[in-house]
């Protein structure tokens, strides 16, 4: 039988006290620190934010968000997406959907539209006039392609490298379908030119602060709700489907639900990342389903240390610093840094930035 | 049984629905006839070898049986079939009366009372030793009992004493990797008896074991049967004779002789494949 036990009683062993004044000081600093020293601090202090770095963070944010929900499915369950670009992407044209039709004005619609011969919206572009459908297929839309997609992949036991294969071939085919002209999403441009989300403009400073803050809450709930996953028993199943399908099903359990699951979860919080991600960055068009981006996301998990979680997030944050800095300074390197970081990182770092510490531990004792 | 026989049975007025009258502890599985695993004509070939040959086999509820035969009789190759990880080409195999396992897969199977140890051992070895056994705790499989999940006292009790038995009382909060062998196969025993099972199909369970380990090991797997049923495949034949009452010797995938560990020796034709070499 299980337990009665407060749900606030479980919440709270989800860390140690330790990790829990970590999460709280982190917290705070986004939604209290960062707000008053872009808000508050003349520019010219040298404790002033600007609202590029506001803006850039709140990104990062979002991608660290994406970090963690890969950690899920690769570090605890062992399963190598390198398709989750897709469901990022997905999340993000749901939020550029209802973002082209704000600024459209009512009975106008957009040219990439009149380009295909219509003068009305099509059927599947109505319901996201509404914010509240919008915020609904945020999550239903990656998930439900994560769904299917997930069942028949699991169900025909496709695992390891094949798995990745294929979750390569799915996010290259939802590219090609998005660069089409025809299917209605914008082709190669994408949707763009956003102006306002609930009737805040989206280019004002005070709107991307507040989508910063957004961001951050988002990212400590999902992390909040990973954790509640990876330290439950459920989360163990997933350790053991991870290290021994077979003894599992042995066992009783069915690694499919299981599986599906988690798959489907993670597809849901890249989903909200990319939600978040369009209206801060402007735009959303089909090269965010690129292979390679979704690769990129896995060295971000890689190099933070996978099946920590926390790593994940210092893996984005870390891999993307650098990558905004040095395609700033010298745009030509920058494939050159990601591969060598690949490189080492798989060479030297194998259990990543947080499994940095224990190998050092581990040599100093040698 | 199918809705319509339940709503036929409801229109009988002068007898007791059967389906009010069945009390077996594992609500599906039916042993009134005695045998536990009914495995008849069972052959399964892989490409052109013959690892089952027209095999037929009957284990009897509380029974404990040893399974001997060279290398290649197919003794392996059975389990798998009994537990959902190989389907043979033609045969039958029921557990009770009821449960066809040619047909179920193998997380139903397991679910439904067959616990499996392989022959090399497979614990979680990222998992401690105590969530090994946590995880193997009989209990629903769902997701969502797993996500709320919480150890009771009862609970708690029943995995300090299989840790207790197995005597890795000490061991219960290191990660399962670090066991020797032999403590894997005793950890793995002690999943089993989490689970428990009706029928316990035991690959090998001494291999790589001191004689002392070995020794504790058929005492307990001898004090299980009864309660359970117990199927042994061994290579070892002094364990085979410390615990056998029944043995059954393959060979090219079927039965060659059944019977007491004394009859089987004396067996020409057991000499002459087997025990003879």
């Amino acid at each position: 039988m299980l337990m009665r036990q407060p749900f606030v009683m479980r919440l709270a062993r989800l860390h140690s006290g330790f990790g829990w004044a970590v999460l709280l000081l982190l917290t705070a600093l986004a939604l209290v620190v960062v707000p008053l020293l872009n808000q508050f601090v003349t520019p010219d202090s040298a404790l002033y934010i600007p609202d590029w770095l506001v803006t850039l963070t709140g990104r990062f944010l979002c991608l660290a968000l994406v970090a963690l929900a890969l950690d899920l499915i690769w570090g605890y369950t062992g399963i190598l997406s390198l398709g989750h670009g897709a469901f990022f992407a997905l999340g993000g044209y749901v939020m550029g959907m209802h973002l082209t039709h704000n600024r459209m004005e009512t009975g106008t619609i957009p040219n990439f539209i009149q380009f295909l011969g219509r003068d009305d919206w099509p059927w599947f572009w109505v319901p996201f006039q509404s914010f509240w459908f919008t915020a609904v297929m945020v999550f239903l839309v990656p998930g439900a392609l994560a769904l299917v997609f997930g069942f028949f992949a699991f169900r025909s036991r496709v695992r390891g490298v094949y798995f990745a294969i294929i979750t390569q071939a799915l996010t290259f085919a939802s590219m090609l379908f998005f660069y089409r002209t025809e299917t209605g999403f914008g082709g190669n441009t994408g949707l763009t030119d956003f102006r306002e989300l609930l009737g805040f403009s989206v280019r004002e400073a005070d709107t991307r602060l507040v989508l910063f803050m957004l961001s951050a809450v988002a990212v400590m709930l999902s992390y909040l709700l990973c954790r509640y996953i990876v330290t439950s028993k459920l989360g163990r199943v997933l350790v053991a489907i991870r290290d021994a399908e077979s003894r599992v099903r042995f066992t009783g359990y069915n690694p499919l639900r299981y599986k599906l699951f988690v798959w489907t979860v993670s597809a849901m919080l890249c989903g909200l990342a990319g939600a978040l991600y369009v209206p801060q960055t402007g735009v959303i068009n089909p090269g965010e389903m690129a292979p390679a981006n979704s690769i990129e996301m896995a060295v971000w998990v890689a190099l933070g240390g996978r099946g920590t979680l926390v790593g994940a997030l210092v893996g984005a944050g870390t891999v993307n610093g650098l990558k905004t800095w040095i395609t700033a300074a010298y745009p030509d390197l920058w494939l050159f840094v990601l591969g060598g970081l690949f490189i080492a990182v798989t060479l030297f770092l194998p259990k990543g930035l947080m499994g940095l510490r224990q190998q050092m531990a581990g040599r100093s004792k040698q | 049984m199918s809705m319509m026989d339940t709503l036929r049975e409801l229109g009988k007025r002068e007898e007791v629905f059967s389906f009010l009258q069945h009390a077996a502890p594992s609500p599906a599985l039916d042993t009134r006839h005695g045998p536990i695993l009914y495995v008849e004509g069972v052959t399964k070939s892989f490409d052109g070898f013959r690892a089952l040959d027209d095999l037929t086999l009957y284990i009897d509820d509380g029974e404990l049986r040893c399974l001997i035969g060279p290398n290649g009789a197919g003794k392996t190759t059975l389990m798998d079939v009994l537990t959902g990880k190989t389907r043979p080409d033609t045969g039958q195999a029921w557990f009770g009366q009821r449960l066809n396992l040619l047909e179920l897969p193998e997380h139903v199977i397991a679910q439904s009372g067959i616990g499996r140890k392989f022959q090399k051992p497979t614990v979680f070895e990222q998992l401690t030793v105590f969530e090994n056994l946590e995880l193997a705790m009989h209990a629903s499989r769902g997701l969502w009992t797993s996500l709320r999940w919480r150890l009771d006292g009862e609970q708690q009790d029943r995995i300090d004493e299989v840790l207790a038995l197995i005597s890795l009382t000490e061991q219960a909060h290191a990660p399962a990797g670090v066991l020797s062998h032999g403590q894997k196969q005793w950890l793995e025993i002690g999943s089993l008896l989490m689970q428990n099972p009706r029928l316990l199909l035991v690959d090998e369970p001494v291999a790589g074991m001191t004689g002392q380990e070995s020794e504790k090991t058929a005492e307990l797997l001898t004090s299980l049967a009864g309660k359970h049923s117990v199927v042994v495949v061994e290579h070892d034949m002094d364990f085979v004779r410390s615990i056998a009452r029944t043995v059954s010797v393959l060979h090219q995938g079927s039965v060659l002789a059944e019977g007491s560990m004394d009859e089987i020796q004396s067996d020409a034709r057991v000499r002459e494949v087997y025990l003879g070499e």
